[in-house]
């Protein structure tokens, strides 16, 4: 099952290569990984979608909160979460084509937030499937180049993730 | 006081009562060489290779209890201590390892003898620290040490680059009494509704059995694990690396368990209803076919790393704590329970286990007109008292002194069992030496894994740490040659040594004691002499029996009840190599 894991870590070098090191050296998967600081810039936060059955996320798990740096984690899959990611998409346009992609970025609720002659790029947040199916969306000889943050989340409610 | 980035760290060390610091010197060290030399508090022990120096740091820290420590320089100097700190890791050895580092400005310019220490030791450190700012450097060493013995302990490096320690930069310096970790708090009491239900488990059993591992002796619970035993009155068997946590020769407890482990431990683990895991980690030398393993048992596990709860096999009743204090809050609930351990039963198991033990698993041929690994180390245990500290290499020699020397005490048996590694066994007798200089300190070994570290002879001359040195011969990397044997049809591809090296001459060369020994009947007053030379190193060329293989063993994909024993007490006569 896909899982979302949030984590709070010290925002110490090295520490994001901790994480991928760990999930590299014991054969976890990682499909996508996230960092930024937080408003605390003596912190992270870093979210990490990985597959696998019940028995391996528990191990990494707990394999991540013996990580020193690592300070605490939620496995968002866990709890009811919302899920957010952002993608930028550059599209060759021609005169033509130009309503009709401007609709469909409407649709998806993306934004042009560049435009030349000859191309548009597109940004859009939302959950990973609704990004997917902009891009397929989308004729496939006009897509120029896609970029994906990778999703990150939060969950509902009134706890959080904090020290 | 202000002191330079070099005095910090050798006072720190001071300051957290850091007896001997094992190291070798070079370029990216050479402050630090410079601040050790003029103080004499701190004793350095200058090994042969950096190798030797993390096993004989390790070799203390498992028969202290203490964190070892070792100095290495960049490069070269750091990257011969790998093995080492591996080493340490896989048996949750406490250590702090501390590495030269290039200047701060060329890091990452491929500047002479630059290697990524950080990055290379990684996977196999609990923690590591790269000093980038000298008014922390104290701190660090605090943390350093604060993370490597705390909790499941383990190796921590700190990279320390050469302009840290420049003698003209100077910091106040006030050594921290504690240090905390936001990030880092590891439990130490147990639940104690588990181990409430662990306790009402383990009083309905009619088969139980108790198995227990390195983290008694790491979590220092041996008295707490006695107690357990006899007030519950069941079996116990131990694995490899918690020999000597539980007295070995005491009735109760049936010998080790896992691949070489004896028919009695491993048959009981297989027919047992409830085991209580207790510091071991079920590692697969253990349990044998995972699908195989304990299909009737409930398994109770406690251990201070959630990690090594229902890794490989799952548990029922998992308790994270420390082994001490949690053992303890059992048997208080053990003593206050109205239900006691059900009597009948447990005769009934008793007897079963009396009927596995009459296999007599470990028994060998005494009548060979060969010298048998397993006689010398009885002779061995005899000659020593059992009082012994044991250091071993790994191979065969290695499972021939855990099955026949019973260690009765905790900290006695020391060698390397998660990494296995060859060259360990000299090299920690040393550091157990210079522990305990008044103990009897023997290491055994083979003459394939003796010479992976034979250089720190020179290093037991110098310290004046005599040892003794049981190398049993048997002319093949006899460990390797009996699996070639089992699963290869006796091809021996590359487990031996067309040359091997003069023993007795080498030892004398490096100034010791040196003594073959061809004959049976010649172990008994050879060790006798060797241990009577209380103030030399002495090393025994034992001529074994080049035959002999472990038994009893599983081998691979096989469970605990499908042991393959020894068949019949034959010599080399009738039993010819390939
Ligand atoms: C050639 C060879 C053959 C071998 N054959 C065998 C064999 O037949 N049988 C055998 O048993 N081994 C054998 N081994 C060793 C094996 O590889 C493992 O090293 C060993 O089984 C692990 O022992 P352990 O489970 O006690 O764990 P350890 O590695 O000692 O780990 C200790 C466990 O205790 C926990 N712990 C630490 N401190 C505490 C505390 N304070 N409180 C609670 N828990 C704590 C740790 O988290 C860890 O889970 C062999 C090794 C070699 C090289
Ligand atoms: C550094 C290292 N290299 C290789 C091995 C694999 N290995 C395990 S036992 C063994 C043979 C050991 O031979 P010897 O020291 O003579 O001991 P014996 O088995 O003959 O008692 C080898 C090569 C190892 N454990 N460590
Ligand atoms: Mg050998």
């Amino acid at each position: 099952m896909r899982h979302i894991i949030s984590i709070l870590m010290e925002n110490e070098s090295g520490a994001l290569s901790r994480v991928a090191g760990l999930f590299s050296a014991r054969g976890y998967n990682i499909e996508s990984l996230t960092v930024a600081p937080t408003q605390d810039p003596s912190l992270s936060r870093m979210t990490l979608v990985t597959r696998g059955s019940e028995e391996i996320i528990e191990q990494i798990t707990k394999q991540l909160n013996k990580l020193i740096d690592v300070v605490k984690l939620i496995d968002l899959a866990e709890s009811f979460h919302i899920e957010r990611e952002l993608m930028m998409v550059k599209i060759k346009t021609t005169a033509e084509m130009r309503d009709e992609i401007r609709s469909m970025a409407d649709i998806f609720r993306g934004k042009i937030i560049d435009v030349t002659p000859a191309t548009y790029i597109v940004e859009m947040t939302g959950p990973s499937e609704k990004l997917d199916a902009f891009v397929a969306a989308i004729d496939p000889d006009s897509i120029i180049e896609v970029v994906r943050s990778g999703p990150t989340g939060i969950s509902r409610g009134e706890k959080g993730l904090h020290l | 006081m202000e002191l330079s980035g070099a005095q910090i760290l050798v006072q720190s060390l001071i300051d957290e009562g850091v007896e001997y610091i094992f190291g070798y010197p070079g370029g990216a060290v050479l402050h630090l060489y410079d601040a050790l030399f003029q103080q004499d508090e701190l004793k350095h022990i200058l090994v042969r290779h950096e190798q030797g120096a993390t096993h004989a740091a390790d070799g203390y820290a498992r028969a202290t209890g203490k964190p070892g420590v070792v100095l290495v320089t960049s490069g070269p100097g750091a990257t011969n201590a790998v093995t080492g700190i591996a080493t340490a890791y896989m048996d949750s050895i406490p250590m702090v390892i501390i590495s030269g580092q290039v200047s701060l400005p060329v890091i990452g310019s491929d500047a002479f003898q630059e290697v990524d220490m950080i990055g290379i030791t990684r996977p196999c450190v609990k923690h590591n620290y790269l000093v980038k700012d000298v008014t922390k450097l104290a701190e660090t060493i605090k943390k350093a040490f604060y993370v490597a013995t705390t909790g499941r302990p383990g190796p921590v490096v700190i990279d320390v680059p050469k302009d840290i320690t420049a003698p003209n930069i100077k910091v106040p310096y006030k050594y921290p009494k504690k240090v905390s970790i936001r990030s880092y708090n590891p439990v130490v009491t147990g639940h104690k509704g588990q181990i409430k239900k662990a306790v009402d488990l383990l009083l309905s059993a009619h088969k139980p059995i108790i198995y227990s591992g390195g983290g008694v002796v790491l979590g220092e619970a041996s008295k707490e694990l006695t107690e357990l035993t006899h007030a519950l009155g069941y079996p116990i068997t131990s694995t490899l690396m918690g020999l000597g946590a539980y007295p070995g020769t005491d009735k109760q407890f049936i010998g080790m368990l896992g691949m070489h482990g004896t028919y009695e431990a491993n048959m009981a683990m297989h027919e047992s209803d409830v085991i209580i895991a207790i510091g071991a980690r079920f590692d697969d030398r253990v349990t044998g076919k995972l699908d195989l393993f304990c299909p009737y048992a409930k398994i109770i596990h406690i251990d201070i790393d959630p990690a090594s709860i229902s890794k490989t096999v799952r548990v029922d009743i998992p308790i994270v704590g420390d082994v001490k204090p949690v053992l303890e809050q059992m048997l208080e609930m053990i003593k206050e329970s109205s239900k006691k351990p059900n009597k009948k039963a447990l005769e009934l198991w008793w007897h079963q286990i009396g009927q596995w033990q009459a296999v007599n698993c470990l028994e060998f041929d005494r009548e060979s007109p060969l010298i048998k690994p397993q006689h010398v180390i009885e002779q061995l245990y005899e000659v020593t008292k059992g009082d012994a500290y044991v250091t071993s290499d790994v191979g065969q020699h290695q499972m021939w002194a855990a099955q026949y020397y019973p260690f009765d005490k905790p900290r006695h048996w020391i060698n390397s069992g998660g990494l296995g590694t060859m060259g360990f066994g000299l090299p920690a007798a040393i550091g157990v030496k210079l522990a305990f200089p008044h103990a009897d300190v023997a290491c055994v070994t083979g003459e394939a894994s003796i010479q992976m570290c034979i250089q720190e002879l020179s290093t037991a001359l110098q310290y004046k740490t005599p040892i003794k040195i049981i190398n049993l011969n048997n002319r093949y990397m006899g460990m390797v040659r009996q699996w070639q044997e089992f699963s290869y049809e006796s091809r021996y591809s590359h487990s031996y040594m067309d040359t091997i090296p003069e023993f007795v001459k080498l030892a004398e060369a490096y100034g010791h004691v040196g003594m073959r020994i061809d004959k049976p009947e010649e172990v008994r007053p050879a060790l006798e002499a060797a241990f009577a030379m209380k103030d030399r190193t002495v090393f025994l060329d034992i001529m074994t029996d080049r035959t002999e293989n472990v038994y009893p063993m599983i081998e691979a994909g096989k469970g605990h009840h499908d042991m393959k024993l020894r068949v019949a007490l034959g010599t080399t006569t009738d039993r010819e190599l390939a």
